[in-house]
Formats: C-alpha cells, structure tokens, sequence
C-alpha cells in the first residue's frame, strides 16, 4: 500500500478536457480544461452569459435535450467518459443531480418530492422504507425538524429558502455522487442565503459539488476552489483563498474588484 | 373654491366625464351580449315547459311525431356523442401529446399545426360529405352511429387537440426540466407531472366538445341519423334519432305538430349543453382550486 503524499494527484471528480460546445453556429465554450476535485466545493464565477451554465448542462448532458447543441472535446466523471456511445443518460443523470436558481418544486407533497426520484428509478419499495428515505433526504438538508408534521402539505407552501433545500434534498434519495447548482441562492433573501450557503458547506465531503455564483462573497466563504470563466473561456482556477488574494490574471483582478458586469 | 393645490383642473373634470362614458358604453356592449341569450332561453321556457314532463323524455314520439316523447332520440343523442369520444378524445390527446411534448420545431410539424386549424375551419356539412364518401361508403359502415360517431369525431377532433396541446403548455416548463435533470424520461415526465397538472384543461375542451356534438345536425343527417325510428339502437351499426335532427324535423317537415312539441325539444337540448357545461366549469373550478404554482 502507498502511502498518500503531497504529490499524488488528486482524486477527481469532473475532468474536461478541450470541451468546445456550440449552440447553432454560435460558439459558448471555447477548449475548455478543468480538473474539478472528489468531494470539494468549487465555485463558477465570471460574468453572465460566459457560459457557467452551459458548462453545467454539459456535465449531465441535458444541453443536448436542444437539437442544436454540439460538443466536442471530452467530458469525465470519476475517470469515466460520459460521451462514450454506452452511456444511459438515466444513469448519468442519478450520479449527476441538479439545482436550478428557481428552486422549483413539482407541484405534489413534500413527502412526494422527496420520493419522486427514487421512485422513477426503483420499482417497488415498502412504506416503512420510504419513510426512511424522506427522514434522511430532509435530515440531511437541515429541514426535517421544521417540516416533519406536515409532510403531507405542498411543497409550494413553503418558503422559497426552504424550497431550495428540498430541490437539493430530492435529489440525494438516488445517491447522487456529483451536485451541480445553479446560482442556488439568487432567488434567495440574505438569510435564506446564508442558510443554503451552510447547508451546501455541510454538505461537502460526501458529494462534490460545484455551485455557479454572481456573488463574490458567497464564492470566498462558500467554496474550496474557485474557477474564473470568461466568454467561454477558462481563466483561472485556483484555491478560492488565493484567487481572492492574489489572482494570477488581469482580468480576474478586474472582475473580482467589479470592473464588470 | 379656494385654490388647493392638487384640486382637479378643467381639463382633468373634462377626461373624467370621458372616461364616465366610456365605461358606460362598454358595460352596454357586454350587457348587450347577454340578452340574445336571455331571449332565447326565456322563449324556449315560456313556450316549451308546458310541454316537459317525465314522460315527455323517457317515451316513443306518436302519432306521426305529433305527439308522445322523445326518448329515442335523446338515447340516440348519447350513443352518438359517446361513440363520437371515445374515438376522439384517445387520438386527440395522443396527437397533442406528440405535439406538445415530442414534435421538433420543423416544417413537418407545422404542417401538421397548419392542417388541424384547417380542419377546424372546415364547415359541418362537408364534414358530413366527407362522413358520407369515407364512413358510409367507402369503409362500408352503412348509416349508422358508427359512420355518423366518426363523422363527429373528425369533425370536433381540432378542439379536443388545441385545447390539450394548450393545456399542457400551460404547464410550467421547470416541472418538466425538474424531472428531465433527476433522469426521467419524456414520457415518465409526462405521465407522472404533466398530464396530472393538464387534466382540469383537458376536460374542459373535452367537455366543451360534448356540447358542441350534441347539437350538430349536418355531419350526422346524411350518416347515422335517421327522422323517425320506432326503435331503440342496440348497437353502433345500428341507425337512430337524434335530439338535433328531431327538432328540425318537428319544427320543418312534420304538419300538425302542436306549438309547444319543439319548443320543448329545443329545450331539452339546451338543456343537456348547459348542464354538460356546467360540469365542465363546475370540475375546472374544483381542479383550479386545488393546485398551486
Ligand atoms: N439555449 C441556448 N440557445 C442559444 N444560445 C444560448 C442558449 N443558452 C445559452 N446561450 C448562449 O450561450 C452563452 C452562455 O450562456 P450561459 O451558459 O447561460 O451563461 P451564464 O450561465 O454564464 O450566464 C450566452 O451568450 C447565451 O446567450
Ligand atoms: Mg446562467
């Protein structure tokens, strides 16, 4: 057995390599390297439209739900090609879960969100094993306590920090591996904000998460690394800590400082 | 008047009595649309109630339709709009299903967009030309409730697929996308968050379409509806009376037929329209009240 020094790479999680993608004729991602590390939270920044979403949609290839995308270049997650011809989109999707800056539950219970996936992808399962995935799903987003009564009420009855917490909480049931989030706090006031911050800083370790912001702050307190994208491109990828201190690129320093939009 | 600051000026007194009149005449217009309702109904119950009674629908017209019920008829009603759903409301939603959910944006679907509002622009009595050539004649069908059903279910297939189509629209896209991203498929989406959250539309035009084929008389007098039949159908091969059918035939083509007769058959078609459509507004309301987005 190897003893696990400083120099043995990192374990990754997402790696994409020379990832070009187009929509019609116009083209939104531009060779696109990024290695992005197993178990961590990274954070997307840049202006808006230099492709941060479009990079996410890529990773579960729901771009390609539009006719129009074309991608070329590679995508890996856990060393494993998610372009090559074998891959079940369903399969990709259960390891790959994603969170929308509206959180938008579907229109059922709580419990019924919850159970929603793990349905789509389980055949049967008893009552008793259900309630169990329910608990776990809510206990670990923080929100069990407050909606252990009342299960049975519409998801759309809850408040719109809570209802982000169960996007994300709907998603764990079918044991995802990768969570991609979607400016998940935009919609949010401060406090729901900063609870969806926490909850996503709690959830670190046992997934690997990477969270696309428009708010700097947010990315310095709520992230381990950090990736600058502009225009498509990839600037700068670096420890969080250090892009806020001493960016390497000119134009991180200026988009960090707000010399954009 | 003393000079306050923000008192009305001349030219503000001078739009506010135009706006008066304004409204006025809108509430006229609008008020103006009800009353060949109101006519109409108020006319079918003074001159027609006298005639309505429990026997008045549930036994055989006699002597020569002058006089008895109407019962054949208003069966032979049922069994035509019956039929006339079973085939359309399957295919109608199946097609707006495709439409809405699985068509790419190309020509071909246009095509097909553009031919539905085509078909729903097509008047009745070439629906019932067509019902004649294809159903009667070609398919061998015979007149029947069969032909005459198919007849009407071409004839109301366009509405039962927009207002689907519309409906499932109506949905908002971040439910499918929601179940798109946790790995369903289209047609899990569809089946499990889609429809549920189309249906109360999806009645509505349904139900809509029941009325509407209740009343038609073209489409079905050259392909199922017969004037007078002493019996009951027994089966979709069959001929029958039709509510619709009846009243021209008491109000035009039979002598001696008593004032009230097909006033009272007027009155029990609008009847079952407006109770039809009740239900459909009534189940929308209920359906509305219970979801939330
Ligand atoms: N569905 C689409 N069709 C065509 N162009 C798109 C589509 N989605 C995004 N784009 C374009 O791709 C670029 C990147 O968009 P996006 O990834 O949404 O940016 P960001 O999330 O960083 O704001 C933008 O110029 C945008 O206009
Ligand atoms: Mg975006």
């Amino acid at each position: 057995m190897n003893i696990t020094t400083q120099e043995k790479p990192a374990e990754l999680a997402i790696c994409a390599r020379q990832l070009n993608l187009w929509y019609g004729t116009f083209q939104a991602l531009f060779e696109v390297d990024l290695d992005i590390r197993k178990g961590m939270i990274t954070s997307l920044i840049g202006p808006s439209g230099c492709g941060k979403s479009t990079f996410l949609r890529s990773i579960n290839r729901i771009n390609e739900r539009l006719g129009y995308v074309r991608i070329n270049g590679r995508v890996e997650l856990f060393d494993q090609d998610i372009y090559a011809p074998e891959v079940e989109l369903v399969q990709l999707r259960k390891q790959v879960g994603m969170v929308f800056q509206r959180p938008n539950p579907l229109p059922t219970s709580i419990r019924e969100n919850i159970l929603f996936g793990h349905k789509l992808h389980n055949k049967r399962s008893s009552r008793a094993e259900q309630d169990e995935i329910v608990e776990s799903a809510l206990q670990q987003v923080l929100l069990w306590e407050k909606v252990k009564d009342r299960l049975h009420h519409k998801a759309t009855t809850l408040s719109l920090e809570e209802q982000q917490k169960l996007c994300i909480a709907r998603l764990l049931p079918v044991k995802p591996r990768i969570l991609l989030m979607d400016e998940p706090c935009s919609a949010l006031d401060p406090k729901g904000t900063e609870a969806v911050e926490e909850l996503i800083w709690e959830l670190r370790g046992r997934y690997s998460i990477l969270v696309v912001t428009h708010n700097m702050a947010q990315a310095r307190r709520a992230s381990e690394e950090c990736i600058f994208m502009l225009m498509g491109k990839v600037v700068e990828h670096t420890p969080t800590h250090q892009m806020f201190v001493t960016p390497a690129q000119q134009e991180t320093a200026d988009y960090i400082e707000g010399r954009y939009g | 008047m003393d000079n306050h600051m923000f008192a009305a000026t001349e030219l503000n007194q001078k739009n506010q009595r135009t706006e008066k009149l304004v409204r006025l005449l809108f509430i006229l217009m609008a008020g103006l649309l009800i009353l060949p309702v109101l006519i109409i109904l108020f006319t079918l119950v003074y001159k027609g109630s006298s005639i309505l009674s429990i026997d008045f629908l549930f036994t055989n017209p006699t002597n020569g339709m002058t006089e008895g019920g109407i019962f054949p008829a208003l069966l032979g009603t049922i069994w035509l709009v019956v039929v006339a759903l079973i085939v359309s409301v399957p295919l109608g939603i199946a097609a707006a299903i495709y439409l809405s959910e699985y068509a790419p944006d190309n020509w071909g679907t246009r095509l097909i967009n553009l031919a539905i509002i085509n078909l729903a622009g097509v008047p009745s009595i070439v629906h019932a030309l067509f019902g004649l050539g294809a159903f009667v004649v070609f398919f061998n069908f015979g007149t029947s409730i069969l032909a005459a059903s198919l007849t009407l279910a071409i004839m109301t297939l366009p509405v039962v697929i927009v207002a689907t189509r519309e409906s499932l629209q109506a949905v908002p896209h971040a439910f499918r996308e929601a179940c798109w991203n946790m790995g369903a498929t289209r047609w899990q989406t569809i089946r499990r968050v889609v429809l549920p959250n189309a249906v109360s539309g999806i009645l509505t035009g349904v139900i809509l379409e029941v009325s509407r084929s209740a009343g038609e008389t073209a489409p079905i007098m050259f392909t199922g509806a017969v004037f007078f039949s002493p019996f009951l159908p027994q089966g979709v091969m069959d001929q029958t009376m039709a509510m619709s059918l009846h009243l021209f035939v008491v109000s035009t083509q039979v002598p001696n037929v008593p004032e009230n007769l097909p006033y009272g058959v007027a009155l029990v078609l609008i009847g079952m329209v407006l109770i039809m459509n009740s239900i459909s507004i009534a189940f929308r309301m209920h359906l509305r009240g219970k979801k939330k987005w």
